[in-house]
């Protein structure tokens, strides 16, 4: 790899605003072609297809788990949750929109990927929208969660498209932490280094709020 | 190995402070060791030639990979040096902040403070990670903050926000690069810490928390270095 292939300037300023299914596809192609170059794109994507062996396909699939639950936490609290102030139900929109945006993209990829997306789980946050309290607490857990679970699966991931697709994800999850954090009253950074949990611990931790 | 055994010494030495470190700087090492069947530290010790680690595969863990691989690229390192140059910068940055006293705001004034502590980790647990893989840490560079400081409490909180959100991107950049699957855990780990930064000063400046959307950037170096260039003294 030589050093003129390091930056691409010009991909890094593509507007991802409203992306699409396809088009996130395409910028996580275009993600791994501002690292390698983007004459490296085309035959790179090909290999990273060639060499899944379904590892890739499981952790964006426990992903996908994840970002389902939080959609429906989120557009389940903007029907339900009483007492909600504008600037909370502004930050819940954002967020709400940007899981679903997150759904739809790891979807696309692991059907791209030749796998089989898995499906949204039932969902129960008990009396978690009885009030702006009780709905703050719970988005903390699990955008705290979100974070530790795609740090803790990320360094697994074989693809180098899918690594950067998921780090593209779990900055966005953190940044969310760190708002629902804020409006708590808490510190947005707990710690100086992010807690990684495995696998089993994340589907421990969410277990309260699946029902199948 | 030439100089093995001065090696050695030199990282018991070091292993034996780390040990008696914070917490969360401990978690942190222990990443960088290993997630697996390793334990806490040993990739240090064994990316300097103890016997105990050197067998192929001693981790069982093929999910890491590390059993293969104990040392640092020298990509990683270049990668390690360049994350250093950049906390290094932040952390001076917030002890500039708040000895200038210009943010009054008790609440900034305490997240100024708490951010350049998680900066100064950063700085401490990246330098340690580079020695123990055997690689030598970047000087830390000369700043200037004067002009930001002169624009008093709102410049200082947007340059903040800047650098933070300059930070996630270019964590975030390097991630597909890295060879070593311990440091890139302990890279993510945190990056997404600069990322709640960024989050939170542009919560504070009224900008979005999710400048990109749904789905962050990253910065290249080529990208990054231009933009703290106005930082660095000559």
């Amino acid at each position: 790899m030589n050093n003129s292939n390091l930056a691409t300037p010009e991909l890094a300023v593509i507007d991802v605003k409203g992306v699409t299914r396809s088009s996130f596809i395409m910028r996580s192609a275009l993600a791994a072609g501002s690292v390698y170059g983007l004459g490296a794109v085309g035959p790179f994507v090909k290999q990273a297809m060639a060499q899944e062996d379904g590892g890739d396909v499981d952790i964006l699939n426990f992903a996908l788990t994840l970002e389902y639950l939080e959609t429906a936490f989120y557009t389940e609290a903007l029907k339900k949750a009483k007492g909600l102030e504008s600037a909370t139900s502004e930050l819940a929109k954002e967020l709400r929109d940007n899981e679903a945006e997150h759904v739809a993209a790891l979807t696309a990829t692991i059907e791209k990927l030749g796998g089989k997306p898995v499906k949204a789980p039932g969902v129960d946050f008990g009396n978690a929208f009885a009030s702006e309290k009780s709905f703050l607490k719970l988005a903390q857990t699990l955008e705290d969660t979100g974070v530790s679970a795609y740090n803790g699966a990320a360094p697994s991931i074989k693809s180098t498209e899918v690594l950067a697709a998921a780090g593209s994800i779990v900055q966005v999850e953190a940044r969310h932490a760190a708002a629902i954090r804020l409006l708590r009253g808490e510190t947005p950074a707990p710690d100086a280094f992010d807690k990684t949990l495995e696998m089993d611990e994340v589907l421990e931790a969410v277990k309260p709020f699946v029902k199948s | 190995m030439v100089e093995q055994s001065t090696q050695q010494n030199h990282d018991k030495a070091a292993l034996e402070e780390l040990s008696q470190d914070t917490a969360s700087r401990k978690r942190f090492l222990k990443m960088v060791g290993g997630a697996g069947a390793t334990g806490a530290l040993a990739i240090f010790v064994a990316a300097c030639g103890n016997d105990e680690e050197t067998d192929t595969g001693a981790t069982g863990d093929t999910d890491t990979g590390m059993g293969a691989e104990k040392k640092a690229s020298k990509g990683d390192l270049e990668i390690l040096n360049y994350a250093l140059t950049l906390e290094f910068i932040e952390a001076d940055f917030y002890a500039a902040v708040i000895d200038s006293g210009e943010v009054t705001d008790k609440k900034i004034a305490e997240l100024a403070k708490s951010i350049g502590e998680n900066e100064q980790e950063h700085v401490d647990a990246l330098t340690a990670t580079i020695e123990q893989l055997g690689g030598k840490p970047a000087a830390k560079p000369s700043t200037t903050f004067d002009a930001v400081l002169q624009g008093g409490p709102k410049m200082i909180l947007a340059t903040a926000a800047t650098v933070e959100n300059l930070g996630a991107a270019a964590y975030l950049g390097q991630a597909g690069r890295i060879k070593n699957k311990d440091v890139l855990a302990a890279a993510l780990s945190i990056h997404t810490v600069e990322a709640r930064h960024a989050a939170a000063l542009n919560t504070l400046v009224g900008k979005t928390v999710v400048p990109d959307g749904a789905f962050a950037k990253p910065a290249s170096m080529k990208e990054v270095l231009p933009q703290i260039k106005p930082f660095l003294a000559s």
